[in-house]
């Protein structure tokens, strides 16, 4: 029994103009301890995934059907009170994109984590919940005497360490993490990185890290979903989607990613844009910058086809074999 | 390849800090951000030449510098030979026929309420170039170089009518229609969505060796450094720490600090080996800059007190390939 198991998953957003189709149909899987990489392009509906898992959707958006089973438990049928109690921050906890600017820049930075935790945790004394902010804040590697400092005095990467300290400060299964990487050096970014699988191996947590860059995702996960125009094209473990990529989009997202240590490659990219969601193209959503493109591409979407287990691809090409 | 065409010798930008009242009264000393601390490099004619390093290593303030966008505090900065570090408003607008930049961010960069033919006819009719009718033809002429084809098409859009990719190919066909010989690209594709980045950097490679059009290419991302680049420049607080050709600072890099830049880049591959990083904190405040070699707070090869007191030069330790570190130099 996976640990989260989102299936069939629309969610929409409705405007004047008509409605986008951010997050069409999609189903993955995420086992206990274990790191899924969602990768795509930006307005590819990875970021909208995350937030309507935790139903956090900004107005206008609405799930529209399927069901997300954490815990074997459908969480679109639970309302905001019991979301709140149990699901945010002691069951899913999400770090934002942006670390720079998530933190509260007139409070202490220990403050906010005590917060956090009182705030979930009704039964939780102060002085318990500031002995475990200090353990939090060393186990992200920040001295916990850094807990009095408020947010300006800490550089980029600190902040980043800090908010994921935060986000499991209420021990949480799944930590879902929105672009960790981006907006930090190399370097940083690498240390953080590096202290985020310390941290899901000693504490067991379930990851999601969104990301549009494969190559943070070869990196720190072990199974890997590409998402192109709201819809999951391909899904697998990471080794079958970087060695045997099926899909075009995946074999063209691959390309785009030159490598340091290898010989030099040629760097290719995928011609044209994603497509306005508000208009997504008929049949397969990748068809009009597909290379091998087919007359049913443009008729018929194709279903998710298992080519190896847990290896699913959505593409007609892979159906006729 | 031989002949130089920029040059730029012990260049520095000290950004003075503006503190409150009280501290401007009071304080006897003005700080400075040492955004460029001495710098010198040579870009050859139709070379593609790479400044590397993470946020704050100066890089940008060293391509703004180039081309005289700020005002260097010291330093000689020569274009084909002319010092344009001093030379005067009138004579610099010549110049800037000769040099031009492409900037980050195509959303911005762009006049939202000009049309792509009369952003393009811009820089023409500032320099005074030809008669209104041949500027429509260099137009036209621009947009297809950039691969904007059918260029009929496109004369009349709206920048927010475009893709970030076609933007940023207006932005390249800008900085081409004076026919420059230099430009500077400050990190032109990170703005950009992963799956039109290799197009942008395939085209302008082209260009650059179609017109043999010096560049210089700014970067924090280093695979794609290695894809674009002749020779890199590491820079570090304002220093360049390493430079020689790509394939050198890849495979036999030198100092340490590129060596940890380099293993900390993700590599897209699930099978090789996973990054290990050795340097730990970030890079400190350019304001109060470590003594001696900058990189000694950090360095994980560090020797002792040398580093702490004695600056490193930037020496050519083998052929064509130079390091500022004190271990090659005992």
């Amino acid at each position: 029994m996976p640990l989260l198991d989102v299936q069939n998953l629309k969610t929409y957003f409705f405007t004047l103009r008509g409605s986008v189709k951010a997050v069409d149909d999609i189903s993955f899987q995420v086992e206990k301890g274990e790191a899924l990489g969602l990768a795509g392009e930006s307005g590819c509906g990875k970021t909208t995934a995350a937030l309507s898992i935790l139903k956090i959707l900004p107005k206008g958006g609405s799930i529209l059907g399927g069901q997300i089973l954490f815990k074997d438990k459908d969480i679109v049928k639970l309302d905001e009170n019991e979301m709140r109690k149990k699901i945010r921050w002691k069951g899913i906890s999400i770090v934002f994109q942006g670390a720079m600017n998530a933190l509260n820049p007139v409070y202490k930075v220990g403050d906010q984590i005590v917060e956090a935790i009182l705030a979930h945790e009704p039964n939780a004394k102060k002085n318990e919940a500031e002995e475990r902010t200090a353990k939090l804040l060393e186990l992200v590697g920040i001295g916990s005497s850094r807990a009095n400092n408020y947010p300006h005095e800490f550089s980029g990467g600190m902040r980043q360490r800090a908010l994921i300290a935060m986000s499991v400060a209420c021990n949480p299964d799944l930590l879902i993490a929105d672009e960790p990487g981006t907006a930090l050096d190399v370097i940083v970014q690498a240390q953080v990185l590096k202290m985020m699988k310390e941290l899901k191996s000693r504490l067991n947590l379930a990851m999601i890290l969104i990301t549009h860059d494969l190559s943070i995702i070869a990196e720190t996960c072990e199974k890997c979903a590409i998402m192109y125009a709201g819809k999951i094209v391909e899904n697998g473990d990471i080794v079958s989607i970087f060695k045997d990529p099926l899909h075009p989009y995946t074999q063209g997202l691959i390309q785009a990613f030159p490598s340091i240590k290898t010989a030099k490659t040629e760097m290719t990219s995928i011609p044209g844009f994603p497509p306005d969601l508000l208009y997504p193209p008929s049949g397969c959503r990748f068809h009009p910058r597909c290379p091998y493109v087919m007359d049913v591409c443009k008729k018929e979407e194709p279903n998710p086809i298992e080519v190896a287990t847990g290896h699913y691809v959505e593409c007609h090409l892979v159906g006729k074999r | 390849m031989k002949e130089p065409l920029v040059e730029v010798e012990d260049l520095k930008k000290w950004f003075p800090v503006k503190g409150g009242l009280f501290s401007t009264i009071f304080s006897r000393k003005q700080l400075f951000v040492r955004a460029v601390d001495g710098i010198s490099f040579k870009i050859m004619k139709g070379e593609v030449f790479g400044l590397a390093g993470e946020s704050g290593s100066g890089k940008t303030t060293t391509g703004r510098l180039i081309l005289r966008l700020i005002e260097p505090t010291s330093g000689k900065l020569c274009l084909e030979g002319k010092n344009i570090a001093t030379l005067s408003e009138k004579e610099l607008k010549k110049m800037r026929r000769r040099m031009q930049i492409i900037f980050q961010d195509p959303y911005e960069s762009l006049n939202p309420r000009m049309t792509i033919s009369d952003i393009l006819e811009e820089p023409l009719s500032v320099q005074g170039i030809s008669s209104p009718a041949e500027r429509k033809n260099k137009v036209s002429r621009a947009l297809e170089d950039v691969e904007l084809i059918p260029a009929e098409e496109f004369l009349h859009r709206f920048p927010h009518e475009l893709s970030g990719g076609q933007r940023q190919r207006v932005a390249v066909a800008r900085a081409l229609i004076l026919e420059p010989g230099f430009i500077v690209a400050d990190e032109p594709v990170s703005m950009l969505d992963v799956s039109t980045r290799a197009e942008v950097l395939t085209l302008m490679l082209d260009l650059v060796k179609k017109f043999n059009i010096s560049l210089l290419y700014i970067t924090h991302d280093l695979a794609l450094a290695r894809h674009m680049c002749d020779r890199l420049a590491i820079m570090y607080l304002g220093k360049i720490m390493e430079f020689a050709s790509v394939e050198k600072i890849v495979h036999e890099h030198l100092h340490p600090y590129t060596k940890a830049l380099i293993s900390a880049v993700p590599v897209p591959d699930p099978t090789s080996e996973r990054i290990e990083v050795v340097v730990k904190g970030e890079i400190p405040s350019p304001i109060n800059p470590p003594s001696g070699c900058r990189f000694h707070t950090r360095c994980p090869e560090y020797l002792g007190d040398i580093c702490r007191t004695k600056e490193p030069q930037l020496i050519e330790i083998k052929p064509e390939h130079y390091v500022a570190c004190h271990i090659y130099t005992k």
